[in-house]
């Protein structure tokens, strides 16, 4: 799916060669300041890489329409941005900017519910909780129907139990409709559990790559 | 000109006392701002003094020429003081939108007042043309001014959110959509709000002018009345070829935002 050859960023990430399995699941654990932000980014084309080539399905990542690769390589940054508005006008917005149907409200409910945020869909989100908003914005993410889900650290601000929810909900999504997920995650608990390849970056570089069994 | 009461210079001299007054005030109080208040003044007489020859020179030629040369200098200046005005550092190619909405935002106007509503013949008299200029070219620059502030600072300031909307496929134009819609009510509303006081809390100073003048107050209005719906005009066409084309400014050709090269 990703294809990375030489690709440099600045002095945060510098890798010679990695590939991303289309149709598996991806945790990408490390310390802080290994890199992991930077590289869901640039799979987002959100940032530029100076050196190096990207490839997006055989194709280079440069070459491609950024907007669109962002309708189908979608991510979820780990502070979720939330606009103003109620959960109504913040689940359509993501169908709204990538210029697809809104969906109707059985459906946004639906969304949510499946994530255990059980809102009104007219409730204003400025009074929201991190992990409210954490949820909010991945249910906007999902209602698009991405190829590729892109997490960075999806359950940072969630209590245990909610995190098995939310995990289920995600792992439900990709394995059940064969998406793409590459997940940033601190925790190396949930990389055992829900990885099936683990890749470990260490200042930027790729320490290891571990297939789970 | 019938019944203008010449002031001379004499009289003239003795309006000086007000700013006798305020330097006198300002020194005994201690404000230490005497020297600023007196090369205001200075320059306020010499370069009024000056304009007034200058004037007096191009109504007598009305030349197509001259009248084109000084709407061009008066460009420049507008676009001098825009960039002066806003306190921060301002890109090169947003420089070049406001350049282009200026010159078209009050040319367009300019012409359209000149031709259009007040009919003067030749179009390029420089008595209608050079004042009429004036006033538009200097409302829409206070609007311009205002809504490059703005959208700088907005551009800055909302920066997660323009990324947030980004990683979901939006445009750039979607996800700047509500920062240029707040930056253009924010760029016109001063022109809005001087609509409601006029008349009431003031009479404009091209209507006092002509009042003073010796023109009925009644026709003096009719000026008013169509220059003020020009300079709303003007100041709306200047500020939304600004914010249309500005956001743009921001982005590179993979639609990321341009500074955000330093992220982490």
């Amino acid at each position: 799916m990703f294809h990375l050859k030489n690709v440099q960023f600045k002095n945060i990430l510098n890798i010679n060669e990695l590939a991303i399995e289309a149709g598996k699941i991806t945790c990408i654990v490390g310390e802080s300041g290994s890199g992991k932000t930077t590289l869901l980014k640039l799979f987002n084309h959100l940032i530029n890489f100076e050196q190096g080539q990207i490839n997006y399905r055989g194709e280079d990542l440069k070459k491609l329409d950024a907007i669109a690769l962002r309708r189908e390589v979608i991510l979820v940054p780990q502070t979720p941005v939330i606009f103003p508005g109620t959960v109504r006008d913040n689940l359509q917005i993501g169908l709204l900017f990538s210029k697809k149907e809104p969906a109707a409200d059985e459906r946004l409910l639906e969304e949510i519910h499946g994530l255990g945020l059980y809102k009104q869909l007219d409730d204003q989100t400025d009074t929201f909780s991190g992990g409210e908003k954490q949820r909010l914005a991945l249910a906007r993410v999902l209602l698009m129907d991405p190829e590729v889900l892109l997490l960075d650290e999806p359950t940072s601000a969630l209590d245990d139990n909610t995190v098995d929810i939310v995990m289920d909900r995600i792992l439900d999504y990709i394995k059940s409709r064969q998406k793409t997920l590459i997940m940033v995650t601190h925790s190396k608990q949930l990389a055992q559990v829900a990885g099936e390849i683990n890749i470990t970056l260490d200042k930027g570089s790729v320490l290891s790559i571990e297939e789970v069994a | 000109m019938n019944g203008i009461v010449e002031i001379g210079p004499w009289r003239l001299l003795s309006a000086y006392v007000f700013l006798i007054i305020l330097l006198l005030l300002v020194n005994r109080q201690g404000i230490g701002k005497e020297k600023e208040i007196f090369i205001s003044a200075l320059r306020m007489t010499v370069q009024l003094i000056a304009v007034g020859y200058i004037l007096v020179y191009i109504f007598e030629q009305k030349h197509v020429a001259i009248t084109l040369l000084v709407l061009l200098v008066m460009q420049f200046f507008a676009v001098r003081n825009i960039y002066d005005r806003v306190k921060v550092p301002i890109k090169k190619k947003l420089r070049h939108v406001i350049i282009l909405s200026m010159v078209a935002g009050t040319g367009v106007t300019i012409f359209y007042f000149l031709v259009l509503v007040i009919n003067i013949d030749p179009w390029y008299e420089p008595r209608y043309f050079i004042p009429i200029a004036g006033m538009i070219i200097g409302n829409s620059m206070t609007g311009i001014s205002l809504g490059v502030e703005r959208l700088i600072g907005e551009m800055k300031s909302k920066k997660e959110q323009i990324e947030g909307a980004l990683m979901l496929g939006a445009t750039p134009r979607d996800a700047t959509a509500m920062i240029v819609k707040d930056t253009f009510t924010a760029a016109i509303m001063p022109a809005i709000n001087t609509m409601v006081g006029m008349g009431i809390v003031f009479l404009p100073g091209m209507m006092t002018g002509q009042i003073l003048a010796g023109l009925s107050p009644l026709i003096a209005i009719e000026y008013q009345i169509a220059i003020m719906l020009s300079i709303i005009g003007s100041v709306t066409i200047t500020v939304f070829i600004l914010t249309r084309l500005g956001y743009i400014v921001f982005f590179n050709r993979w639609s990321q935002l341009e500074e955000n090269q330093h992220d982490r």
